[in-house]
């Protein structure tokens, strides 16, 4: 654990991208076997289940800092973070005891036998080691009780630094550690190493991304070397056939296909073996519905039949990474779409279509087609690109709809969390609920949006904030109706859990507007006409 | 809301009886000042007192303006009124602001800590019935080491650097921390430079406290006559153009809100080092309970969340509204000197 959190310590002090790699790939090179699969299973989500609730961890900690509870959720309100939080709260005094030489992962096997013991006896256990270890053992010890270790290093950043430790390709690595296993039952070389594939029918490739367009079209080239089809609004999936083995994998690597049983029958449908990749769209009147019916569906652990049948889903491809167990994903989008073709498509399962156009021009028209075949935008795909790893610049882009706007009042503030816990950065926005010159119309909050602004615009916001704040419930502050600012949102749905009536998608600020009085903010009338 | 002898006003805290605000923030024909830093000595006062060792400073950075200095524990007289300095121990020449009428005693803290920094005259707390208090870091989270253990910590990080050829930087405030820091590091290390900014402080300071050798930052120093130099350099300077020829730098910010960790990736700095010249919260715990005080009122900082704790420990507490700054939002108040 000492080695460990030396590490966390040392990656907490870096900045550079280069430098957490090389540290951390130094701890791969002298850390054991054990501790470096717990590593990696940790950076890549497998953390174990917490043995206790936060709760209970929240309560503890407040005891033995010797402070009420509303200061402790005060305070942790202001870190941002529960691991920090308790740190800071109760290892103020000087070390006492002597830490036990304990290992990565002999501390979580710990953390996992704890799940079976009383509730005493884990308080015990975890005050113990809240006592015995120093500041960043502490943090360290109880992120790994908690949270998802998010502290910098994503699972990126932790496989090039496996591949600096152990000399394998990180699209390689990135590959081998998707899908289920599990650190106890696998050795690092069976992980890392080993070419059997047959360990792991079901795993699927890492996802290639696409980056949004930031220039004009005409930069990407010749209009002929693009596919362009629309960009469907669902939980974006591979699908995987290989013999028996059928799965359901989503972008963020987690096994979905216990969610979706009506896509089981896809398995019987298809005659060849095949990895898909496309997107899980719900179905209305044969056109895609709103997302938020999907959401409906996820993260639930039991799929009941009025769930189907309220929310019924296509799988909608447009891409085949494998073909009778030969892996494609070198060969060209184009020669990869005939194959895909090929395929026998019926429902649940659709095909994703594509066409090359002859002008930009013809481009732009299709987005403008978007809201008739209920698609968020386009996807641009170079025809001979190769099917990547993560992120690559170049040869997907997507071309969504422009965003929606609108002008809103703020409302109330609320402090940030971690990064900017010292200022008032998560803000709520308001719209009218009639036309302002009435004088009765008032105020109704529709968006939270915390991004977009400077940290130029953060402090002066903040200047104005302290002499213009007015009620306080708890951690958030009601302020005086005076700025406006400019909301971009990627779409809005009637919705009754929203005093406004509305819910919209992913708000962010795209500009402090001085130049306009709140009288002359949008109304919530507004946002129906933009309902899609 | 009024005070016994001090009252909140929009030009800042007033003691009508006498005719005089405390550190204003708006002008005022007179003004009794805590300390020199901007948000508290601001521009604009007919007349300022405070003690002798604010005055060079204050000179400094107001220009020729009327100063009255006075001592630590010898009470003066403003229109008959009884008020008393006594060391406040945040930077040189910082004071507690103690007025006595008619058996109340009033005292406005300014800025303090309770640790002695070995450069400004510890604080003397008093016993008063209505106390103003600053809170900056009135919450469990800040518990600072002491600071031998923090100069420690800077100096194996200096030595670290020199030993693999980086230039350290450190980010402090240009009055109080840079000080602190010319007192307590040990030159063996290496070279010592500090901003412009920072020379021109300890220049007007040189009556009261010298650093022995101490060298300012310039276009025309040649970083290899200072392997492993130690720059350092108020928060503004952190854009200088000539940082370049120094090499590798390796930067630090040494302030109290290095003490979590969203404000240390903020600053983006490599390291943050917890040293600060405001109490932490068992400090203001033992000042608050050493006051004695029927009656407190927090002004700057966490003040709903401390005066509530305050309460709950059995004190009549509340908060007003103050215009001083909090250090981390105003982090630019030096890009004035």
């Amino acid at each position: 654990m000492k080695n460990f959190s030396l590490l966390i310590q040392q990656l907490d002090r870096l900045t550079k991208t280069g430098d957490k790699v090389k540290v951390l790939s130094d701890y791969f090179k002298t850390a054991t076997q054990k501790d470096i699969l717990w590593a990696i299973a940790i950076w890549s989500h497998r953390r174990p289940k917490r043995p206790v609730s936060t709760t209970l961890l929240r309560s503890w900690a407040a005891e033995l800092a010797e402070v009420d509870s509303w200061l402790f959720e005060d305070s942790y309100h202001i870190v941002g973070d529960l691991a920090e939080t308790i740190a800071l709260l109760t290892c103020h005094k000087e070390q006492s005891l002597k830490p036990k030489k304990e290992s990565l992962s002999s501390i979580i096997e710990d953390l996992i036998a704890l799940r079976e013991r009383s509730e005493e006896q884990k308080k015990e256990y975890i005050i113990t080691k809240w006592t015995e270890l120093d500041y960043f053992g502490s943090f360290t010890f109880t992120k790994l009780l908690t949270g998802g270790f998010r502290i910098g290093i994503s699972q990126k950043l932790m496989t090039k630094a496996l591949e600096k430790a152990f000399d394998i390709p990180s699209d390689e690595i990135a590959y081998r550690l998707m899908g289920k296993w599990d650190p106890r039952e696998v050795t690092l070389k069976e992980l890392l190493f080993n070419n059997d594939q047959e360990a792991n029918r079901s795993r699927p490739y890492p996802f290639f991304l696409a980056y949004p367009i930031e220039n004009s079209l005409e930069d990407l080239g010749n209009v002929s070397q693009w596919s362009v089809e629309h960009k469907w609004d669902g939980i974006r999936a591979q699908l995987i056939k290989r013999n028996e083995t059928f799965a359901i994998w989503s972008r963020g690597e987690e096994l979905i296909t216990e969610q979706f049983p009506e896509l089981h029958r896809i398995k019987y449908q298809l005659k060849d073996d095949v990895v898909l990749d496309g997107e899980i769209i719900p179905i209305k009147d044969g056109l895609p519905d709103h997302f938020r019916i999907l959401q409906k569906r996820l993260n639930r652990k039991r799929i009941t039949k009025s769930l189907l049948h309220e929310a019924p889903v296509v799988f909608r491809a447009y891409d085949l990474l494998e073909l009778q167990g030969k892996d494609l994903r070198e060969q060209t989008y184009f020669e990869r779409r005939k194959y895909l073709e090929n395929l026998e498509f019926s429902d649940p399962l659709q095909l994703s279509k594509f066409e090359v156009l002859n002008t930009w021009q013809e481009v732009e028209k299709e987005r403008l087609r978007s809201k008739e075949v209920k698609s968020e935008g386009l996807m641009l795909k170079r025809i001979d690109s190769t099917y990547g790893v993560g992120r690559k610049k170049g040869d997907w882009f997507k071309y969504k709809n422009d965003p929606l706007n609108c002008d809103a009042v703020l409302t109330y503030v609320m402090r940030g969390h971690g990064r900017r816990s010292s200022l008032y950065t998560d803000f709520t926005f308001a719209l009218w609920d009639k036309d302002p010159k009435d004088t009765e119309a008032q105020l109704v909050t529709f968006a939270k949006a915390y991004s977009g602004l400077t940290d130029q615009e953060f402090k002066e916001i903040n200047r104005w904030i302290r002499s213009n704040a007015l009620e306080k419930f708890g951690p958030v502050r009601a302020v005086k109706p005076e700025l406006v600012f400019e909301i971009a949102f990627e779409g809005v749905a009637p919705s009754a859990r929203h005093k406004s009536g509305y819910a919209t998608r992913f708000p962010r600020i795209v500009r402090w507007r001085k130049d306009i009085k709140i009288e002359e903010a949008n109304q919530i009338e507004d946002l129906k006409n933009l309902v899609r | 809301m009024k005070t016994d002898l001090l009252s909140f006003t929009s030009k800042g805290i007033y003691c009508a009886a006498a005719d005089v605000y405390l550190d204003p923030w708006r002008p005022v024909d007179k003004a009794i000042i805590s300390h020199a830093h901007a948000d508290h000595s601001r521009y604009g006062n007919k007349k300022y007192i405070a003690h002798h060792h604010s005055v060079p400073v204050m000179k400094h950075r107001l220009g020729a303006v009327n100063v009255q200095g006075v001592s630590w524990n010898e009470p003066f007289s403003v229109n008959g009124i009884q008020f008393t300095l006594y060391p406040a121990g945040h930077i040189i020449g910082s004071s507690l602001i103690k007025v006595t009428h008619k058996g109340k005693v009033a005292l406005f803290t300014g800025d303090y800590k309770l640790e002695d920094d070995g450069i400004s005259t510890p604080l003397e707390m008093q016993r008063c019935h209505t106390l103003i208090t600053e809170c900056t870091f009135g919450l469990p989270i800040f518990r600072w080491k002491p600071q031998q253990e923090v100069f420690a910590e800077i100096e194996s990080w200096w030595s670290f650097n020199r030993q693999h050829a980086f230039t350290s930087v450190i980010y402090a405030y240009s009055l109080g921390k840079a000080q602190r820091l010319l007192h307590n590091l040990k030159a063996d290390h290496g070279p010592i430079l500090v901003h412009p900014a920072i020379a021109a402080v300890n220049e007007s300071l040189s009556s009261i406290v010298s650093f022995g050798h101490v060298e300012t930052l310039s276009a025309d120093k040649n970083p290899i006559d200072y392997p492993g130099a130690m720059l350092i350099l108020p928060p503004s300077g952190r854009e200088a153009k000539y940082l370049k020829k120094w090499g590798e730098l390796k930067t630090a910010s040494a302030s109290g809100w290095m003490a979590t960790r969203g404000n240390r990736r903020r600053r983006n700095v490599d390291r943050g080092f917890v040293i600060s010249d405001h109490c932490d919260f068992d400090a203001l715990n033992t000042c608050i309970k050493y006051s004695e005080a029927d009656k407190v009122i927090c002004t700057h900082g966490f003040t709903d969340i401390y005066s509530k704790y305050l309460r709950e420990i059995g004190f009549n507490a509340r908060t007003e509204y103050v215009e001083f700054e909090e250090e981390e939002i105003e982090e630019s108040k030096d890009s004035m000197v």
